[in-house]
């Protein structure tokens, strides 16, 4: 469609998720209008986030070196493991600031729609560090659907012979929402996990 | 855009964009359908769990102008609770779901084939001793509904009794004088339990776990029948046969 430079970056461009030749189209063109420190300033995120971003040994999170962020910070509370699927939805907790703990990153989900069983995620390295650090609580937090709670059942079946507290996240009516709208199976685990007040 | 009302089970799930997903459902009068659930991955969605994979449900969906349908609204039928929440039935179920996913045509009319998946879902639902027993009876009743039943209790080719070898492509046991090339030797006792397999009633094909060395040979036979004639590799089969329970 171009020439040159213009085309490959659209190609590049268009190689990554959710973007598809049009928003390349867009993207590059706005690149190539912005001025050339924007270009220079998004070229060297990219170049650096490659070079000093690894996984950390010890969870599995982004890090910047060896260890991550919160692995390296000793006021965290070492006997509490929070297990999630995704360094994001580590972000996400974080966020929240509830989680006074460590994190382990599983790396994805159980599916075996997708040919993804135990093996291909960080389950024997939890199973090691539970052992290892002397771990009392395991807070399972996959997401609340068919994989996660899949997921959530074999690593509470793995971590069973340890004799460590292992604990779901609630799953039950959002904050925001209308009891109107609740479905069977939401409403169902809600009245489950129901609270005495 | 016309509207249509239909009843089925979401096979899967696939993410799109940045808060929707894309579901794939085996209707009954339908086929198979390919909807976009718009906004169904904020915790506040109208849709909740009524999509997720595994679930019977009946719905209301808006004919889109590609092969993409939209969902505009849901309930559910049943949600196989039990499956949920065992790692065997799980497993089991994960085959059905695929199998039927790539046996299905879109849009093409399969009540049979719905009414298997349903009936299969449903044995398993129930807890049996051998939930595997139950998706390889399955996979048998899927394939001789594509027109690919095996031959397990005479020679595919002549029809003779007491074969003693097996091959995909012949189309089943094969006796020593029909077999072709890529057959492989098969014992009696591995074409007894499949066929067994095969004639079972899904509610009472997982009652009693088939002796371990029996299965060793009779599994791979199945799964290599299945991948060959459904001419799709699946994904699932490779979790069934290692078993997910820790």
């Amino acid at each position: 469609m171009y020439e040159g430079p213009i085309q490959d970056l659209i190609d590049e461009l268009s190689r990554l998720p959710g973007i598809g030749p049009k928003s390349a189209q867009r993207l590059a063109f706005h690149l190539v209008k912005a001025p050339a420190e924007e270009a220079k300033r998004l070229a060297e995120a990219i170049l650096q986030a490659k070079e000093r971003i690894f996984f950390c040994k010890e969870c599995g999170n982004v890090a910047e070196g060896d260890l991550c962020r919160i692995c390296r910070d000793e006021s965290r509370d070492r006997t509490v493991l929070c297990v999630v699927e995704e360094p994001k939805d580590a972000a996400t907790i974080e966020r929240a600031g509830v989680v006074r703990g460590r994190y382990h990153v599983l790396g994805g989900a159980i599916s075996p729609l997708d040919g993804i069983g135990p093996d291909d995620l960080r389950v024997q390295e939890l199973l090691e560090r539970v052992e290892r650090e002397g771990v009392s609580e395991v807070i399972i937090a996959t997401n609340p659907n068919l994989e996660g709670n899949a997921t959530a059942m074999y690593v509470a079946a793995l971590l069973k012979p340890v004799g460590v507290k292992v604990t779901r996240l609630a799953s039950g009516l959002p904050v925001g929402g209308d009891l109107e709208y609740a479905d069977e199976v939401t409403l169902s685990q809600a009245l489950e996990g129901r609270r005495e007040m | 855009m016309p509207l249509y009302k239909e009843q089925g089970v979401v096979l899967r799930a696939v993410k799109l964009g940045e808060a929707d997903k894309i579901i794939t459902v085996m209707t009954q009068g339908s086929g198979k359908v390919r909807a976009v659930a718009k906004g169904i991955r904020k915790t506040t969605s109208r849709f909740g769990a009524r999509l997720e994979p595994l679930t019977h449900v009946s719905l209301m969906v808006y004919r889109g102008r590609s092969s993409l349908d939209t969902v505009s609204q849901a309930e559910i039928i049943g949600s196989f609770r039990a499956i949920r929440g065992d790692l065997g039935l799980f497993a089991a179920a994960e085959t059905m779901l695929e199998a039927v996913d790539k046996v299905a045509e879109e849009h093409e009319r399969n009540v049979r084939l719905f009414l298997l998946l349903l009936g299969g879902l449903r044995a398993l639902d129930t807890g049996p001793a051998d939930p595997a027993a139950v998706a390889e009876s399955f996979l048998l009743k899927l394939l001789s509904l594509s027109g690919f039943h095996p031959s397990l209790r005479a020679c595919a080719v002549c029809g003779r009794p007491d074969p003693s070898l097996f091959s995909s492509g012949q189309g089943g046991a094969v006796c020593a004088s029909c077999a072709e090339l890529d057959a492989g030797p098969v014992s009696a006792e591995a074409l007894a339990y499949l066929a067994g397999l095969a004639g079972s009633d899904l509610l009472k094909a997982g009652a009693s776990a088939p002796d371990p060395q029996i299965r060793r040979e009779a599994r791979p036979l199945l799964f290599g029948f299945a991948e060959y004639h459904l001419e799709r590799r699946m994904k699932s089969l490779p979790i069934l046969a290692r078993s997910l329970v820790p």
